[in-house]
């Protein structure tokens, strides 16, 4: 992979240079969190920032958008195209959780709304030291090797830029002066000690090999109902988690009944009318059972399906749910080990 | 300007014209409908099983079950029963009002692996609905098929579907046509009464290695029509079923209709054969 280096204080500069690829986004402190924001002010921008609260699928699938528009009951084609935009700071994990939603939306019939959005949009990587948190190690995505245009490696006073795309490489083009091409030897040195001392700062593990198997063994434990008896179903294990693409879709109407549009909303299968039929029957009516539903899918329906789970270690879960039921305390409780808090 | 230059958009429904509608018991209507472009209408390849988005504008969309055959192409038919918010629209519809539809979705019955088989249908209640598509679908090719059950239960004479149809059914030489209500409330029913399970027995010349047998009715139907079918020997493989789920896109991408956290019911069903029930958690 072609790589170059960027003195760190040209990086404000280098973004400006790039605004012609699309409106920019980045990590913001927001509160106690980070939140994916729309960068006016590079200075704003949190290189130490780990995971956003909510993360890049909101640009890609919006938690609400307009599918088309009717009028009088017919459909209006006319429909504002998409901005171009730039996500920038997204880690590793997040990487590779944007590689498992490419994937399941062009699988069997390609999804337009996610594919146009995502054409339109250029990823810029950034690395990331772990928090007590991230798990991304034992998952297998603690380096993304592709799906970013550009990524940047951190190294205290510069970072090294790899070009991931033939997009990457215009916008290292765009301001040539800003970088430079030549990589010494001891410049390899420093990102293999930050590469040695990242690797030694993950505090947790967990290990997803066989999870297919042992969630078909573990369908019947008696686990699922004692963690449904502490699930809130309050939906924001989906709503946070990087992999989880479910959606509902509404028609909106006006109030003189001329007037409307169809649109798309986030949906959570911890929500109990997920799985409800017209009639009233629930095929998942206990908390149970939609629980089951959550983890099954990503632990074992996404490795039959794309051999990989759908998991990247990123540790929203963790930090999120408020009774704990996170993806590695369910898997290891599974497979029947202690959880440490 | 055009959203979607490189991408098919499959949310967008086709505009259909409704050809025709007329009650099939109290609360059951049959609807049929042809694609406003003649090329398109004549073009839409299906199988029977397969379902169809209908969009009903300011209300949503909801799947529901071909009813007719793709061997009478042209126009595509649906039984469908008021039940919802979708179905109350649908049924507001008059002859000669244009609807949505996007598809066809499904896996649909396996009809190309079916050649040469005898072919036993067991339709309850709304069942008749999805494997109507079937049954006409057999009835067009004929010389594909051996031996032709129907097996048909309703309530009441009065909620049976289709039935001046499966009537003229009975006279028929080339199939072999079971009608059977759990009540008769006309006192004028002149065929069998009680549950369907009972005239399984009379599928007395089946070949059972060779014989597939779909059957689609109420939940509860299903695990003693299945018993009684295994009775016979058929294979568990050669028993399909065609299952409901909630659905809001169809093509595999929502979530809605995941079984037991794998299957997304619009992709891999929904006809699902009694071994998938078997090996599969979470089915039926």
């Amino acid at each position: 992979m072609r790589a170059v280096k960027m003195k760190k204080e040209n990086l404000y500069d280098f973004l400006d240079s790039i605004r012609t690829f699309g409106k920019l986004w980045g990590p913001v402190k927001s509160g106690k969190h980070h939140a994916l924001s729309e960068i006016d002010d590079f200075s704003k921008i949190d290189l130490k920032a780990l995971r956003t609260k909510i993360p890049f699928k909101k640009l890609l699938v919006p938690p609400r958008f307009e599918m088309f528009a009717f009028r009088e009951g017919k459909i209006e084609d006319d429909i504002e195209d998409f901005p171009r935009q730039v996500i920038f700071g997204i880690h590793p994990c997040d990487i590779h959780a944007l590689l498992i939603m490419d994937q399941f939306f062009e699988i069997h019939y390609p999804d337009p709304y996610y594919i146009n959005r995502r054409k339109k949009t250029a990823i810029i990587g950034l690395s990331c030291i772990p928090d007590d948190k991230c798990f991304c190690k034992t998952t297998n995505t603690n380096y993304a090797e592709r799906g970013f245009d550009l990524a940047l490696t951190d190294l205290e006073d510069f970072f090294i830029v790899w070009v991931g795309s033939s997009l990457g490489d215009d916008m290292v083009r765009e301001c040539p002066e800003l970088m430079d091409e030549n990589i010494t030897r001891s410049d390899l040195e420093r990102y293999i000690k930050w590469r040695d001392y990242r690797e030694s700062q993950f505090k947790l593990d967990m290990d997803f090999t066989g999870m297919p198997s042992t969630m078909e063994l573990c369908w019947n434990d008696p686990l699922w109902e004692e963690l449904g008896e502490k699930c809130l179903s309050c939906g924001s294990c989906t709503v946070i988690c990087p992999t989880c693409p479910c959606f509902n879709v509404l028609d909106e109407i006006d109030l003189k009944l001329q007037e409307g549009r169809r649109v798309r909303k986030w949906d959570s299968c911890m929500f109990q009318e997920y799985s409800m039929v017209a009639g009233g029957h629930n095929f998942r009516e206990s908390r149970a059972e939609r629980l089951k539903l959550r983890f099954t899918h990503k632990l074992q329906a996404f490795v039959g399906k794309f051999g990989e789970p759908a998991c990247v270690g990123c540790g929203r879960c963790i930090d999120n749910c408020p009774v704990d039921i996170d993806i590695r305390t369910v898997g290891m409780r599974l497979k029947g080990e202690e959880v440490k808090r | 300007m055009r959203v979607y230059p490189d991408v098919m958009n499959p949310y967008k429904a086709e505009p259909m014209r409704l050809i025709r509608r007329y009650p099939l018991n109290e609360d059951v209507h049959f609807f049929q409908v042809r694609a406003v472009d003649m090329e398109k209408a004549l073009h839409l390849d299906y199988l029977p099983g397969q379902f169809m988005m209908i969009s009903m504008i300011g209300y949503g969309e909801a799947p529901f079950s071909i009813s007719s055959t793709p061997s009478r192409p042209g126009l595509l038919e649906f039984g469908i029963r008021r039940v919802g918010t979708i179905t109350n629209a649908i049924f507001k519809l008059k002859e000669n009002d244009i609807i949505g539809v996007r598809g066809p979705y499904g896996n649909g019955f396996p009809v190309n692996r079916m050649v040469g088989s005898d072919l036993v249908i067991i339709m309850g209640g709304l069942g008749a609905v999805p494997l109507r598509s079937l049954l006409l679908y057999a009835l067009d090719n004929r010389d594909q098929f051996g031996k032709l059950y129907l097996l048909h239960g309703a309530r009441t004479p009065s909620d049976m579907l289709f039935k001046q149809e499966f009537f003229h059914m009975m006279t028929r030489e080339d199939l072999k046509c079971f009608l059977t209500v759990d009540q008769d409330d006309t006192g004028e029913w002149p065929y069998d009464t009680g549950l369907i399970t009972r005239l399984i027995p009379r599928l007395t010349d089946i070949d059972p290695q060779k014989t597939f047998v779909t059957v689609c009715g109420p939940p509860v139907m299903y695990k003693y029509v299945v018993d009684e079918l295994l009775k016979l020997n058929i294979p568990k493989h050669q028993i399909l079923m065609t299952l409901e789920r909630r659905m809001k896109c169809g093509i595999g991408k929502c979530g809605h209709c995941i079984i037991g956290g794998y299957i997304y019911t619009c992709i891999e069903g929904p006809v699902f054969t009694y071994w998938d029930v078997v090996h599969m958690q979470g089915l039926i």
